[in-house]
């Protein structure tokens, strides 16, 4: 093939095939144009989705995500088989093109790969191929016997995928048999001519072949030749049309999927992409509710999972035993476009998917937690897909009687519980505090170079307010000028917006924005992740925002903030990283370098952490919705703990605080397992520069958390 | 079947605390959220879930002023068709009677097959259903469970009655009924919806236009007069228990063994 | 000689109402010639009637078919045929009263007050009352003008019934004079509330939960604690709104009436409407957040703290009594 003359015997079996070839050639390309075709009909009619900017950005992303597989090795066993797949794959693209140019000009050898090039090509693609096929033969037999777990489809969401997997491994497989069947049997019959037969590298699978055929008589050859030849050709293009009618459409689609991936991770889908907020107005049903709703990189990440179930297996509300995984949001639509996008036939379009394949608890269910986009190597994107399905649902009025209450409260309140405007800063005003740790709060005459952002849990849950306090002597001790909005601060709305409500998402932060500017604060910072996220990233015109752990551990460097050592050494420390400052905001080592600068402080790592860590259940809103589940998510996450070897679990979010608090009482560990918040530790442990005056004493454990603000003790 | 909702804003329960004011006449009303009252609005839904099967459209009306106008516009962005204010200062000081008259002149303007009320409101009074019913000579029925519409002009209807019993009955249309929480889920109204509402047109009618006498409305009418708002002075009442949780607890257990609570 | 009218409701036999208004009216004026109007037809008609007789000066009966089963369009018909515009009517404020009351007042052509817990007395032919608002949080004094006559609402439970005066009333019959009765409300049948795994009402030692447990997770707290205590767990209306637990737990006017021993009250406001479900006179402990919550008042023991911080505590308190006392 490369510039070798072939057997003549051989050359007048191929040739017989010319026609065939020529035939299946023209067939199989025109049905997978075709194919395509129909296949991108859906995205024509999708909404609009802006992804042609920044081409030298998403170029880097194809460069990491798809080329360097960068996801992959995440899950080791699943990983490093597709990386060597992938890189087969890659390595074989040329020669499979070659091969199939060869049935109708026999004589076409590759630009570049003739002499020596070509011959270290083959040597590569000759192990390519056994790599490969070994790769298949190790797939099948762990779908069979191993059965990973991830990819069992629980019986609510279908039939098993099972069949269609080993089926579409097999043909891989016999893929690679049918390529180094054809060139084993041209160099099995250039070796008995006597001829130079083709290199098969040694131990390779042409090579073993070639040394099973070397001894067949030359017309068996032949047969062999000229099938293996047909049998490529024939699984070739049958793999090619058969791909986009299944999850391994991601062969085609995943180099545009990445490329295609959003650049800013933390902005949130608008309600349309290129309309702004005051024109907002002229847009009639906000979200998804058909199908067509969806963009077209919606779509695309439709068609561009490959059913590894990576997502779903790192998906809390999953593991939780809620109807939600995220997996099968995926997989549903996709066969939904399948379905109502037929090959041939007029397209469906415009029933509502939710009661249709998706139920309504399964998109409440959903923390936006991120864990499912951090997991996926296609890069498939979910929370903007359930926001915009639950923007659907609030704009139809269907939303549980649970989640009313709370919305109805932040719209006339301000903040979920229904409290009084006038309550919110009355944090400020407990016994032992307001001496000696008075909070300004910030108008007309009182001004500060920091807003202290509290928000509603903080604000109103007397659990939740020590946290608020604690911040306040640390950003007093460390000698920060700050103040507090008071009663003119409204809920950040980070989880009114993320439970679909945008229009009132609107209201809170215009609200708070103002409030914010009159201000007149340089810095903001919080206590509370989700409105750090809020601040960060939905807000816009507003001061730069910090967390405290940030705040803290910059003034550990630079020695503002000391630390009495632990009393004790029967406590164990670990850190339980709060999704929305870590997962989404990349903040894991600000709080491990704090708790690690507390004298004598011993801390475990859980495996689930940094950017694996587990979601305590959720924050804002996700308090208030009633989910059908089989265990707490809190509970799982404690049991961690414990396995860990930890028995206090420090976090950095009030959120997690509460559900962590209620899980260990559920979980039965009280009194074994604590949880304490960063800011709450480092106020118990910052060593003050004057004697005798007692730090200011941290709330007692057993302060009644307050089950009206946060309506979720759970037992 | 054209529906006719008579709803009311009240100050909203679950999101006040309802207090005394310093003046001790008065409930503190600086500082009160108002909503449409509850029972209303499990009407107003339970009226678009009718229309939904059987078409028709659902009015909401309310007697008041243009404060009131707010939850017509809530209950437009839920999905009813029109909205309107009947409002007049003869009307002002009207007791359960007078809103029932006010009402009475507007229906009688219309042509509604069916009326609408919640059960009751903030007052307790549950009273305007059933006058204006009698007022107009329709059939009554008070906490409904359910409404299914039949042949005919009738509905099939259920009203709540003692130990959880459901009391069914037939009733000829045109009716008034009066609605009881828990009758449907009502739908969620977003901030969306809400905000479209704003610029909805929304009537008024004063007395003249209703045809009412000055003299069946209003204060100078009303044979109702609230005179104060107090606070019970607790002279018998709970023995309160003060203490620790755990001497609480520890008392309380006692408390039920020794009255026979433990077995 | 003033008349004061009671329309008597019964189902089954005559109820506490019927001599708590007697009460009631004796509030409004002592002296008043005291009529019972009853409806109904047969046996059970005349049973009500003869236990009336000790408290009413005189006993209307109207016995007419129609009117077997208590219908209040069909029984407001026939009341407006014998009682004469202007009159005082009281009648008891629970479902048949609501339905009855507003409409009767229209045809009378007399004021109506409602849900009346209270009589402060007559200053000529205005009637100062006691009514709650809000629920129960707050208390308001109430004038009526009575000049055209009034219906009036009584909350059941409010008034005593009183001693049996002695006198014996006379029943007179005046099912003659309704005439023909239709309506166009038909009632059709009765459907019984689902007979829930727990009868609530064979019990007499109540844990019984309100809106204070916050979320259908919660209610297992009550259960644990039921089960330690060897009682069962009951629930006030908005906890089976929610769905939290079944319609047939629900104590209260549209719920079940009991008559325990003892009620546990856990984060339950004390609603009139629950309370008058709560038969006898148990011995009840409350339990709520708000130190201003109506159950106070009713209580005979009274915490002032969270029910799901106090009574898994209680729960494990009294398993503990019961392991000591079982060794």
């Amino acid at each position: 093939m490369h510039g070798i003359q072939i057997t003549a015997s051989l050359t007048s079996w191929l040739t017989q095939g010319y026609g065939l070839f020529l035939f299946i050639h023209l067939l199989g390309a025109a049905s997978f144009a075709y194919i395509v075709a129909r296949r991108l009909v859906p995205l024509l009619r999708a909404e609009r989705d802006l992804r042609f900017d920044r081409p030298l950005a998403r170029m880097g992303k194809v460069l990491k995500f798809w080329m360097g597989q960068w996801k992959h090795p995440r899950y080791k066993t699943a990983g490093l088989m597709h990386i060597l797949i992938f890189a087969g794959f890659i390595l074989l693209a040329m020669r499979a093109f070659t091969v199939l140019i060869v049935g109708v000009s026999q004589n076409f050898v590759m630009p570049g790969l003739s002499g020596e090039a070509g011959h270290v090509y083959e040597v590569l693609t000759d192990y390519a191929a056994t790599v490969v096929f070994l790769c298949m033969v190790f797939a099948i037999v762990r779908r069979v016997v191993f059965k990973p777990a991830r990819y069992e489809v629980p019986a609510k969401f279908g039939k098993a995928h099972k069949a269609d997997a080993i089926f579409l491994l097999v043909l891989i497989a016999i893929l690679m048999v049918a390529d180094s069947g054809f060139e084993a049997a041209k160099a099995a019959a250039q070796m008995q001519a006597g001829e130079i037969a083709e290199f098969s590298a040694a131990l390779s699978l042409p090579w073993l072949l070639k040394m099973l055929f070397v001894s067949f008589p030359v017309s068996t050859l032949g047969k062999l030749y000229f099938s293996g030849y047909l049998l490529h050709e024939i699984t070739f293009y049958f793999l090619l049309c058969y791909r986009p009618f299944g999850i391994q459409f991601h062969v085609e689609t995943s180099l545009f999927n990445v490329y295609f991936s959003k650049l800013d991770k933390n902005r949130l889908k608008p309600v349309r992409w290129g309309i702004s907020d005051e024109h907002l107005g002229q847009v009639k049903s906000f979200g998804v509710k058909t199908f067509e709703d969806f963009t077209w990189k919606h779509m695309l990440d439709f068609y561009s999972c490959a059913d590894c179930g990576r997502c779903s297996d790192n998906c809390p509300a999953n593991a939780a035993g809620r109807p939600l995984s995220p997996r099968f949001i995926t997989i549903k639509a996709r066969d939904y476009a399948f379905q109502h996008y037929p090959m041939f036939g007029h397209s469906g379009n415009g029933r509502a998917l939710v009661g249709n394949i998706y139920s309504e608890d399964e998109i409440w269910s959903c923390t936006t937690c991120g864990a499912c986009e951090a997991e996926c190597p296609l890069l498939v994107e979910y929370i903007d897909k359930i926001v915009d399905l639950r923007r659907g649902l609030i704009d139809d009025g269907n939303v549980p009687q649970s989640l009313q209450k709370p919305l109805k409260a932040l719209e006339s309140r301000g903040n979920p519980y229904g409290k009084m405007e006038k309550k919110r800063a009355e944090w400020t005003t407990a016994k032992d505090f307001q001496q000696p740790c008075p909070v300004k709060t910030l108008n007309q005459t009182n001004g500060a170079d920091r807003l202290f952002f509290v928000d509603s849990i903080t604000s109103y849950d007397n659990r939740m307010q020590s946290i608020a306090r604690a911040t306040a002597r640390i950003l007093d001790h460390v000698g920060e000028d700050f103040g507090i909005l008071g009663t003119l601060e409204k809920d950040s709305g980070h989880e009114v917006r993320r439970f679909g409500e945008e229009t009132l998402f609107m209201v809170l932060r215009d609200h708070n924005t103002e409030a914010i500017k009159a201000a007149g604060v340089q810095r903001i910072v919080t206590a509370d992740p989700h409105a750090y996220n809020a601040l960060k990233h939905d807000y816009t015109g507003v001061p730069p925002v910090e967390h405290i752990s940030q705040l803290i551990a910059r003034e550990v460097k630079s020695g503002k903030i000391k630390f009495n050592p632990v009393a004790g050494s029967d406590k164990v420390y670990t850190y339980h990283d709060p999704c929305y400052l870590g997962r989404h905001n990349q903040v894991y080592d600000d709080p491990r370098e704090v708790l690690d600068a507390i004298p004598g402080l011993r801390r475990v790592e859980m495996k689930r952490s940094r950017d694996r860590s587990f979601c305590c259940g959720g924050g804002g809103l996700m308090l208030f919705y009633e989910p059908k589940e089989e265990e707490r998510i809190g509970v799982k996450r404690v049991r961690m703990a414990a396995e860990a070897g930890a028995n206090v679990i420090v976090t950095a979010c009030p959120f997690c605080l509460a559900n962590i608090e209620d899980a260990i009482k559920v979980a039965g560990l009280e009194g074994k397992m604590a949880a304490i918040d960063l800011a709450e530790l480092t106020e118990q442990q910052i060593a003050r520069a004057e004697t005798g005056v007692p730090a200011c004493p941290l709330e007692p454990s057993s302060t009644q958390p307050d089950m009206q603000e946060r309506a979720i003790a759970r037992r | 079947m054209e529906i006719l909702v008579c709803v009311r804003r009240v100050p909203d329960t679950s999101e006040n605390e309802i207090q005394l004011n310093s003046a001790g006449n008065d409930i503190e009303r600086d500082e009160l959220v108002y909503s449409i009252n509850e029972p209303d609005n499990y009407a107003v839904e339970e009226a678009l879930q009718i229309v939904a099967k059987v078409g028709g459209s659902v009015s909401v009306v309310t007697v008041g002023s243009e404060d009131d106008e707010e939850i017509l516009r809530r209950e437009m962005a839920m999905g009813a068709n029109h909205g309107i204010l009947l409002t007049d200062d003869a009307f002002t000081g009207s007791d359960g009677r007078g809103i029932a008259t006010i009402l009475k002149g507007f229906v009688q303007q219309g042509n509604y097959d069916l009326i609408l009320t919640g059960v009751q409101a903030e007052d307790g009074g549950a009273q305007v259903g059933g006058m204006l019913a009698a007022m107009l000579d329709y059939p009554f029925a008070s906490l409904l469970t359910s409404i299914e519409v039949l042949e005919g002009k009738k509905l099939r209807i259920s009203r709540e009655i003692e130990g959880g019993n459901k009391e069914i009955s037939e009733i000829d249309l045109p009716c008034v009924l009066s609605i009881q929480t828990g009758i449907n889920e009502p739908r969620y109204v977003g901030m969306k919806g809400i905000r479209a509402a704003q610029s909805l047109p929304i009537p008024t009618y004063g007395a003249s236009d209703l045809r009412v006498a000055l003299s069946t409305v209003g204060e100078s009418a009303a044979k109702i007069k609230r005179v104060d708002y107090f606070v019970p002075v607790l002279g018998k009442g709970a023995k309160m228990l003060t203490g620790s949780r755990e001497e609480n607890v520890e008392k309380v257990a006692e408390l039920l063994a020794a009255q026979g609570g433990l077995k | 000689m003033t008349r004061i009218f009671a329309y008597i409701a019964h189902k089954g036999g005559v109820m506490d109402t019927a001599f708590e208004l007697a009460t009631a009216a004796r509030k409004i004026d002592s002296s008043a010639q005291l009529t019972a109007v009853v409806t109904g037809s047969g046996a059970e008609l005349d049973a009500v009637c003869a236990s009336l007789q000790p408290f009413y000066g005189e006993i209307w009966k109207v016995a007419n078919d129609a009117l077997s089963y208590p219908n209040a369009e069909l029984i407001r018909k026939a009341v407006v045929k014998i009682v004469p515009p202007g009159s005082l009517v009281l009648v008891a404020h629970e479902h048949f009263g609501i339905d009855l009351a507003p409409g009767l007042s229209i045809n009378l052509n007399a004021a109506y007050v409602s849900d009346v817990l209270g009589i402060e007395g007559l200053e000529g032919a205005s009637l100062k009352v006691v009514r709650h608002e809000f629920g129960g949080q707050v208390s308001t004094h109430v004038k009526c003008d009575i000049s055209s006559g009034a219906v009036i609402t009584v909350r059941p439970g409010a008034f005593k019934p009183l001693e049996k005066s002695g006198v014996s009333g006379l029943v007179v019959d005046r099912s003659l004079d309704v005439g023909a009765l239709s309506a166009g409300r038909r009632y059709l049948e009765t459907i019984a509330a689902e007979a829930g795994e727990v009868d609530i009402t064979k019990h007499t030692v109540l844990v019984s939960v309100g809106r204070g447990i916050q979320e259908k997770d919660n209610i297992s707290i009550a259960h644990d604690l039921a089960e330690a205590m060897g009682a069962a767990v009951s629930c006030s209306r908005p906890v089976v709104d929610a769905k939290w637990l079944e319609k047939s737990r629900q104590v209260g006017s549209s719920g079940k009436t009991v008559k325990p021993k003892v009620y546990l009250a856990c984060g339950i406001s004390g609603a009139f409407q629950h309370l008058a479900g709560l038969k006898g006179s148990p011995y009840i402990i409350a339990i709520n957040k708000n130190p201003k919550a109506p159950i106070f008042q009713v209580a005979d023991v009274g915490i002032v703290d969270d029910i799901l911080e106090f009574l898994p505590e209680l729960t494990n308190k009294v398993r503990e009594m019961h392991s000591v006392a079982a060794k």
